[in-house]
């Protein structure tokens, strides 16, 4: 390799497993030449090595420091539609051989020798998160320093203020993926996050808010002082904001969701439902329905695994694809579905980079990334304006799909009513519910203020969790049902 | 680099090891997992998985100081390099007056035998997983001809050993099994589509409902689904199915949490020895029930578990602790320490259980006019600091004593508080497939919110 004049030489995953457990390319090549045994359509290897540190900061004291280290192996061997895959976290080649064994057990029954056409990657790789790997060790006195920033600051903040816990968490991955078709891709894969959760206290009513941040970054270009204290002060303003708040309305209302995080409605109500699994067995309620109207014409929506610095993006997904920006829908029209290889194979469809898993020790299926709606054109004041009766969402907790029958919830920790068209005063935290192929038909105005979140996201499925990211102009949507207690009756509400 | 055995030995050299760096105090957990999984879809094998790991994790205190690590690398150098990290970075981090082991008075003084473990566990063929699997989903697409399409049946079994020694002395060892049986069929009828899901989880293999009994169950809950309705917001008496009536055993559990509560996080703060539900409201958390998925002989920090009255007709009489937040309360561990290898200590449940009470889940129903039947909940709705609940749901509407139609998206609203005063009734009809589990129960008034 050509190295430039005074950088340090490139990072390479292959030799850094190679020199930690004495894998080497020919030993590669011979695993899974074993496991191509008996007709097997396509195998990789996916080698990991993750730390993860957490400092965790409570009555003003950091109590606790963890380390973990984790590393592995995963086997996978794929035959029609059937995936073995066997994992050890003691990387030898006897285990690896083991592995690849047991992983090649679904391949021995094979009927038919139709050999299943397994895309290459093809798109060159990019560098969405350049930093250097000497990054990781950030002292932890300074570590230590971000926390007592961001307790000073909510302390500071408002006299009402109980209670401060703030998180600091870095985890770095490095992992590599070695294929039967002959190709080996690494990454080196950072991960920075930080949390920072108060209680307030006035006569007795006791409220929580929360902010966090975070994404593939180092420490040191994600947080200074002043972003400590912006995220401090923005936890406490969310938990004085619920103080005040009211019963919220029981019923179907329009809703305005704001910028940024509230996207999850997105993840939820669409995202999921899009993914490649589920269409191949026909079980979500968006199968079959590509090149169908399933949203107004406003609503453009995209999974973008290339963002830089994003908590969503990856250089390369989990099977070694690159990731890209997949247009779901275009203009309201359904576009296309997130691939995983296996999926992608099977029903003769392009890559997208969505193939996806949480760690070595669970199989990749088709995962999101970043997913977002693109900007409109309005002022999200005129939204607001827009609205006689409803509820104006800008923070949410979790979310969760049924994509068989498309019902999704999202739970809005902060809201506002709008009242004539101005907002006026909070309510308390409520379930939003919606069908998925209904909601974004009920989209009737789209801002022109997209954001993405702040870098909190992580999606479950099947027991897996995935870092992703999630993004959303201003929007209003008609008539979604609002979870909360205070009935409305013939004139107005009761409660 | 070669990886050492997993045993006592291990872990006691390492506390030797930090004791000569000048740790105080520590402990070692060492877990070891054998697993595999099988799913079948539509009759074919989809997907067969083994899984071999061990983690140690390791926490130090130097006085008041404390850190904790965790490797899956067992090697010689690996862990020796470990010690000395993990002493650096106790030095670092603050003194905590209330930090610390529990009292050496307080460890297990026995490590009793509670039948956690089939030895069927290990070295099960995957054929027999395979066979249960496809025999359930069978069993589904075979209830009613609209049961059409399957996300399709897994089974898994897996062989568990804990391992967990510390500086007061104590050390012990325990091993578990554990098997799953479970399913998603998929129904259709007049462009309506909807899944649901049946288990049977138990320590046992022996134990386990027959594929029969839960493919057909699994059946009968997706084709129930179909032609669901919305129904006008209102308030009305909400019937939780046994399978998730649990959920507001958890929430319960979570907002007793030692943590929740000396972080002032929690609804439940400050009600020790006051009515917080009906007086039909009994809760006992038992780590000591032969076989039972959520039983233990110790708990993460070497604490005997016990049987305890978490609710007493409707009296809170005990919180959930492990030493920490015990201190911090000014009280003893109850037994409840839980912390992933390598983590910051918590607590959890171990089987706690919302005692059954008298009606059947007919007569439950039967005493509803106008209600809600509550067979799934989804999301995230619940606030512990608050007690604000407010979730989605689907199930069956109730008219006149009588299930009458299916209904969804809706949710269901209130607070917790409020709703477990409300208990009107709690049925017979318990069954623990996971260690918080609850029979059906009756909640006299909820919002529901829908068109």
């Amino acid at each position: 390799m050509d190295k430039s004049q005074g950088s340090p030489p490139a990072f390479s995953p292959a030799a850094f497993f190679d020199e930690r457990f004495g894998v080497t390319a020919r030993d590669l090549d011979r695993v899974l030449g074993r496991a191509m045994a008996r007709q097997a359509d396509y195998a990789d290897l996916y080698f990991e090595y993750r730390t993860h540190d957490q400092v965790h900061l409570e009555e003003g004291l950091v109590k606790h420091a963890s380390v973990s280290t984790a590393n592995g192996v995963g086997a996978r061997v794929l035959a029609e539609a059937r995936t073995g895959y066997a994992f050890t976290d003691d990387v030898t080649i006897k285990n690896l051989d083991a592995a690849v064994r047991t992983a090649n057990v679904i391949a021995n029954d094979r009927g038919s020798d139709r050999p299943a056409r397994l895309p290459t990657p093809t798109v060159p790789r990019h560098d969405l998160y350049p930093v250097p790997r000497s990054f990781a060790d950030v002292p932890l006195e300074r570590k230590i320093g971000v926390l007592q920033d961001l307790d000073r600051f909510a302390r500071k903040a408002d006299a009402r203020v109980k209670g401060v816990f703030a998180t600091l968490s870095l985890e770095n991955k490095v992992v590599l993926v070695a294929s039967s078709q002959g190709w080996v891709l690494g990454d080196f894969q950072p991960l920075v996050r930080c949390n920072v959760r108060c209680i307030v206290e006035d006569k007795g009513n006791r409220q929580s808010g929360y902010f966090g941040w975070g994404g593939r970054m180092a420490l040191d270009d994600s947080v200074d002082a002043e972003r400590c204290e912006a995220s401090a002060r923005e936890a406490v303003r969310r938990a004085l904001v619920n103080l005040d708040a009211v019963a919220a309305p029981a019923g179907p209302m329009d809703v305005v969701l704001g910028p940024g995080w509230p996207g999850i409605l997105l993840h939820e109500a669409i995202g999921h439902g899009l993914e490649a699994d589920f269409n191949r067995r026909r079980t979500s309620a968006f199968s079959g329905r590509i090149g169908e109207r399933v949203a107004t014409e406003l609503c453009t929506v995209v999974d973008d695994g290339t963002i830089p610095w994003r908590r969503g993006s990856l250089n390369v997904d989990d099977e070694g694809t690159p990731t890209q920006r997949t247009v779901l829908i275009e203009k309201g029209i359904l576009r296309g579905y997130m691939h995983d290889r296996l999926n992608a194979a099977l029903l003769g469809m392009e890559l997208t980079g969505n193939g996806r898993r949480e760690s070595y020790a669970h199989v990749p299926m088709p995962r999101m990334t970043n997913t977002f709606m693109l900007a409109g054109e309005e002022d999200p004041e005129d939204i607001i304006r827009s609205v006689k009766d409803g509820i104006y969402a800008v923070s949410f907790g979790g979310g969760q799909v049924d994509i068989t029958s498309g019902k999704f919830v999202f739970s809005a920790n902060e809201a506002y009513r709008i009242e004539g068209g101005k907002v006026t005063h909070p309510v308390r935290d409520a379930t939003l519910i919606g069908n998925g192929p209904d909601v974004l038909t009920r989209v009737s105005r789209v801002g022109a203020d997209l954001a993405l979140d702040d870098g909190i996201g992580t999606c479950g499925k099947d027991g897996q969790g995935v870092p992703v990211g999630v993004g959303l102009p201003t929007i209003r949507v008609d008539q979604l049902v609002v979870g909360g207690t205070s009935v409305r009756g013939p004139s107005g509400f009761q409660g | 680099m070669e990886r050492l055995p997993m045993d006592r030995e291990l872990a006691l050299g390492l506390l030797a090891r930090a004791k000569e760096k000048g740790a105080s105090q520590g402990d070692v957990t060492l877990i070891e997992r054998e697993g595999v999984q099988v799913k079948v879809r539509l009759g074919e094998v989809e997907t067969v998985s083994q899984a071999h790991e061990m983690r140690l994790g390791l926490r130090l205190f130097f006085g008041q100081r404390a850190a904790a690590t965790s490797t899956s690398d067992l090697s010689r150098t690996s862990l020796d390099r470990l010690v000395d990290e993990t002493c650096a970075m106790a030095q670092a981090t603050a003194r905590d007056e209330f930090g610390g082991l529990p009292e050496a008075g307080e460890m297990a003084a026995e490590v009793p035998d509670l039948d956690l473990l089939d030895q069927e566990s290990r070295g099960l063929p995957i054929e027999d997983g395979i066979d249960a699997a496809r025999a359930a989903e069978e069993h589904a697409l075979q209830y009613d001809p609209r049961v059409t399409n399957s996300e399709g049946a897994e089974f898994a079994s897996s062989f568990n050993r804990v391992i967990h020694a510390n500086s007061r002395g104590f050390a012990g060892e325990y091993a578990t099994s554990g098997f799953h049986l479970s399913l998603a069929p998929v129904a259709t009828s007049n462009g309506s589509m909807e899944r649901d899901h049946w288990y049977t989880a138990a320590r046992r293999r022996d134990a386990l409902d027959s594929p029969e009994e839960v493919g057909r169950e699994a059946g009968r809950r997706v084709v129930r689904r179909l032609g669901a309705r919305k129904v006008r917001s209102r308030e009305v008496p909400v019937v939780f199915d046994a399978s998730i009536a649990g959920t507001l055993a958890r929430h319960v559990a979570q907002a007793i949490s030692g943590y929740a509560l000396y972080q002032r996080a929690s609804f439940l703060c400050d009600r020790l020895g006051e009515r917080v539900a009906s007086d039909l409201v009994h809760i006992v958390d038992d780590g000591t029930i032969p076989r039972a998925l959520g039983s233990r002989p110790f708990d993460a920090e070497g604490v005997g578990v016990r049987r305890k009255e978490v609710v007493e007709a409707g009296v809170l009489r005990s919180y959930l602790l492990d030493a920490y937040s015990a201190r911090k309360l000014g009280g003893k561990s109850t037994g409840n320490a839980a912390r992933g290898v390598g983590q910051p200590s918590g607590v959890s449940p171990m089987n706690l259980h919302l005692i059954p009470g008298e009606h059947s889940p007919e007569d439950i129903i039967a005493s509803v006019e106008d209600g809600f039947y509550v067979t799934e909940l989804m999301g995230f709705g619940f606030n512990a600091v608050t007690g604000n609940y407010s979730r989605g749901a689907a199930g069956i509407w109730i008219e006149n004593g009588e299930l009458a139609y299916p209904v969804s998206e809706l949710t269901i609203a209130g607070n917790l508080n409020d709703m477990l005063g409300r208990i009107e009734m709690v049925g017979n009809d318990l069954r623990p497939q996971s260690p918080v589990a609850a029979p059906t129960v009756k909640v006299g008034r909820m919002t529901v919110a829908g068109e």
